[in-house]
């Protein structure tokens, strides 16, 4: 007689990306059709393929459904209040300098709540990574109207349709001073992995939006209740259009620009703050004293 | 000295407790301060913009309080010691993120230079109002600490025992002082750095498989891991168990962690609460007082002895956990209290708690200018005649 | 020496502030005493008032703020106007005669001393320095804390490169103290 040995398949060993995923966190929370999964996994393949160490890496998330993200990734990760996730990494960023510091949030957490410390990361132009799920929506609190919520769009907070006109993101990032700036929807995954590349190597504050379909909640009042249904938009009427102003990178129902619109350099507050130290400390060897202040 | 200790600057000073709380947390090692302006709390950023650079350490004016107390929770993880000051509209902002340091159990300091309230109120004026703040300010249950300061001396030593404080409970610790210690030059002895002492958090002493970061230790303090090291943890404001997990549909953990949390400073209140006692051993009339009005209340205390009177004071100098136990033995001992506080009655409410409000004579004082020490000795006349004028 | 309480006020640009935080300074850092000093902020600063107050003794001081200055020096007519109430009955008025005109109320004062410190400053070259002037008068007037102590504080409380001139200033207003100490103070004609 012959005994078979049935072995736990384990994910975490056999899977690829397993050895970045925490275990007793899976199964993770998303809805079937989510579009956050996607991007976590594209978000693992870029992480492995510039081969960063994983140790240096630190996740930092506000509050809503992408924000479960570092939950999930077996690296440092802080999970802190809606909106702060930025300012959190500020410090973080500051504090360690050798770190990787990449926040995940979603369109109402970092543009509505969290908007003043978007802006302002952007103008010093942080060495961090903001990656943007633009869902059209609130989707954690149950489909509320965002600041990304198309005109006439329903909510349940926009139930006879949105009178606010969106943010178009990319051209704020531009216009707050990221120094990448990139737009991609879920169809996108290769550009998008490589985007997310370019902007964990940026010697300065990037950000990617990625349009996330969301079929649960802003699907189910827009006639996207299908996961489908939004792979179907963004295939027919998304254009790459690398380099754009994006001023004029459109996001409607009738078109969707993504690429790359921004890459440029300047110095990063950290390279400048190290500088200042620099400067600050000479100027005390110098003038053989102690420190600047009169005391 | 070892060059690293070139950040004391020993010697004597006549400088604004604004200034000597800043000495105080470089002294202490604080290498991290976010901030947002505001008077009266804005020369100790303005004094920290000068000095970290040269201790190597990192200042950044933030957009906000919001964002302040946000950056303070991640530095702190990131494995600094970090501070932030600010007054009554900027500690508001800075609640909701006080109760994250007090969920993440991120050592934090705060300097809040009361100014009188509420809204903006008297910028320029002092003000005991935010002692309810302090403790309450975030919602949900955590405990915190609060010292209060009477001196310039004490804005730069009870900075430094902030510190301590929050490294070893792991808590934000609230520094409260008011506009008159803010704005009042003082003598300041910065003592040779080897007088200093210095608490650092506890680290993991297990590898990262095994590290549980709520994991606390007999003390109920968990070790910290510092992001970087490679210990590959999770921290969530999400009710969470010991490896950091969320728990937020159950109430065993709910239960357990915010029990922890409360207890790890509740349980320890003895060793956290100082208060000074003066001329309290044959007392009839106990003042209680802190911060500058403390100082009234001394000159008070000084003037009922020189009538005859038996007046002793009860300066509080931490303020959270409120030193009851203290109260309620004095309580034995004299007949009667007086209260004096720059607000309508807040500190009083504490000793209420303990004491027949019948044996209190409450001495308000809505901010513009300190009591003085005749008004604290009408108190404590009153207080001897059993509360008649 | 038990409390000694001195209130200092002019107008914004008289470096009053400085004048205090010279006297406390000196008192604190450089004679081993104890000092807390006060300043007008806000409000209170605007429209061109100044004040600056000094608590000096060899104990602890309690009280953190004047009550009854023993020592109120003006050098403007709001201030005076302001804060001649407060003077301890028997204290002594430091005035400035080219800027205030003192009446009856001075009278409480049991002496008073005029101390033309803007002129003696113009005289020297430059009007800024006339704090300066007043606090090496108050300095010889007073004596509560000795001459090095103040030449110590004005020269850690000046701005760098300007060590040499306010301590001219100080000397210029100490000796004219001396004089003012032996020659008798002002009388009051109201
Ligand atoms: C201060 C505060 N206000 C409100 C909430 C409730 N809340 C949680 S998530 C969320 C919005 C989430 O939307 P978004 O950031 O777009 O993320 P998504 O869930 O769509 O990924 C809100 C309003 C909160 N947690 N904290
Ligand atoms: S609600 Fe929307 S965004 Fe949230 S998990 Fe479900 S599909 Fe995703
Ligand atoms: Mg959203």
């Amino acid at each position: 007689m012959t005994t078979v040995v049935v072995e736990k398949l384990d994910v975490f060993k056999t899977h690829p990306l397993g050895k970045y995923l925490r275990r007793g966190m899976i199964p993770h929370i998303w809805c079937t059709g989510c579009g956050y999964g996607i991007l976590m996994g594209e978000f693992l393949r870029a992480i492995d393929e510039l081969g960063l160490d994983p140790d240096k890496i630190v996740i930092v998330s506000g509050i809503g459904c992408i924000s479960r993200i570092p939950g999930y990734l077996n690296l440092d990760g802080l999970h802190v209040t809606h909106g702060r996730a930025i300012a959190v990494a500020t410090g973080v960023k500051l504090a360690n300098p050798d770190l990787h510091v990449v926040v995940f949030g979603g369109d109402g957490d970092l543009f509505a709540i969290g908007g003043n410390h978007f802006i302002h990361a952007a103008r010093r132009n942080i060495e961090m990574t903001v990656i943007c799920g633009n869902n059209f929506n609130y989707g954690m609190t149950g489909g509320q109207v965002a600041p990304t919520t198309p005109l006439q769009g329903r909510t349940t907070t926009s139930p006879y349709g949105n009178l606010e006109n969106p943010f178009n993101l990319v051209y704020l990032a531009a216009a707050a001073g990221a120094t990448y700036v990139a737009r991609w929807t879920a169809i996108h995954v290769k550009w998008l992995r490589e985007s997310i590349k370019k902007a964990l190597m940026k010697k300065g504050f990037s950000f990617i939006e990625y349009i996330s379909p969301c079929p649960e909640y802003y699907g189910r009042r827009n006639r996207m209740r299908d996961p489908l249904d939004w792979m179907r938009w963004f295939k027919e009427k998304s254009v790459i259009m690398n380099g754009i102003d994006p001023a004029k990178a459109e996001l409607s129902m009738d078109r969707i620009v993504v690429g790359e619109f921004v890459d440029y350099e300047r110095p990063g507050y950290v390279e400048l703050l190290k500088q200042l130290e620099r400067r600050v400390q000479e100027s005390l060897k110098k003038r053989g004293i102690r420190t600047h202040a009169r005391l | 000295m070892s060059e690293e200790r070139r950040d004391v600057l020993t010697g004597t000073y006549f400088v604004i407790g604004d200034v000597a709380a800043a000495e105080g947390a470089i002294a202490a090692g604080c290498r991290f301060f976010a901030g947002y302006p505001i008077t009266p709390s804005s020369e100790l950023a303005e004094h920290m913009a000068v000095r970290l650079p040269e201790v190597g350490g990192v200042y950044i004016q933030m957009e906000d309080e919001l964002g302040s107390m946000a950056a303070l929770v991640g530095a702190s993880y990131a494995g600094a010691k970090p501070m932030t000051a600010t007054s009554g509209p900027g500690f508001s902002l800075m609640q909701e993120n006080i109760g994250l340091a007090a969920m993440l159990e991120a050592p934090v300091v705060v300097v809040n230079v009361m100014r009188g309230g509420p809204s903006t109120g008297q910028p320029t004026k002092p003000g005991q109002q935010d002692v309810m703040q302090a403790k309450w300010g975030s919602h949900g249950d955590y405990e915190i600490i609060a010292l209060a300061p009477s001196t310039v001396q004490e804005c730069f030593d009870f900075t430094i025992e902030a510190f301590n404080y929050a490294e070893q409970y792991r808590t934000p610790v609230i520094v409260l002082m008011d506009e008159i210690l803010g704005h009042t030059r003082e003598k300041l002895v910065i003592p040779e750095p080897d007088q200093i002492r210095v608490v650092n958090r506890k680290r993991p002493k297990v590898p990262p498989e095994e590290y549980k970061p709520f994991e606390p230790e007999e003390d109920l303090v968990p070790p910290m891991a510092i992001l970087g090291e490679g210990y590959r943890f999770y921290a969530t404001g999400l009710t969470h168990n010991e490896q950091g997990f969320p728990r937020t549909d159950d109430p065993y953990e709910q239960e357990k962690l915010v029990r922890r949390l409360c207890d790890k400073i509740r349980r320890n209140k003895e060793k956290i609460v100082r208060v000074e006692e003066y001329m309290l051993e044959d007392a009839d009339v106990a003042v209680i007082a802190f911060g500058s009005v403390a100082r009234a209340a001394k000159a008070a205390v000084k003037l009922a002895r020189k009538k005859g009177i038996r007046a002793g004071l009860l300066r509080l100098k931490t303020i959270w956990p409120f030193p009851e136990h203290i109260i309620e033995r004095l309580a034995e001992s004299v007949k009667s209290f007086v209260v004096a506080e720059l607000n309508y009655g807040q500190i009083v409410r504490e000793v209420e708690r303990r004491v027949d409000y019948r044996r209190i004579t409450f001495l308000p004082k809505f901010g513009e200018a300190l009591h003085t020490p005749h008004e604290i000795l009408e108190g404590i006349v009153r207080s001897v005649r059993g509360g008649k004028p | 020496m038990g409390r000694y309480e001195i209130r200092l006020g002019g107008l914004g640009g008289q470096g009053i502030i400085l004048a205090g935080v010279v006297i406390g300074r000196a008192a604190a850092v450089y004679a081993g005493m104890n000092a807390v000093m006060g300043q007008s902020y806000g409000p209170e600063a605007r429209g061109g008032a100044s004040r600056s107050e000094v608590i000096i003794s060899d104990e602890e001081i309690d009280y953190p703020r004047t009550l009854e200055p023993d020592l109120l020096a003006v050098m403007s007519q709001a201030a005076y106007e302001k804060y001649i109430g407060d003077l301890k009955p028997g204290g002594i008025l430091v005035i400035d005669p080219d800027l205030v005109k003192v009446d009856d109320r001075a009278k409480k004062a049991s002496k008073i001393y005029a101390v033309p410190a803007t002129r003696i400053a113009e005289s020297l070259g430059r009007r800024i320095v006339a704090n300066m002037v007043l606090v090496g008068a108050l300095t010889a007037i007073t004596k509560l804390v000795p001459k090095e102590a103040m030449e110590n504080s004005v020269k850690a409380s000046v701005p760098p490169g300007t060590e040499a001139l306010n301590l001219r200033a100080f000397n210029t207003g100490y000796e004219y103290g001396l004089r003012l100490l032996k020659e008798g103070e002002v009388e009051v004609k109201a």
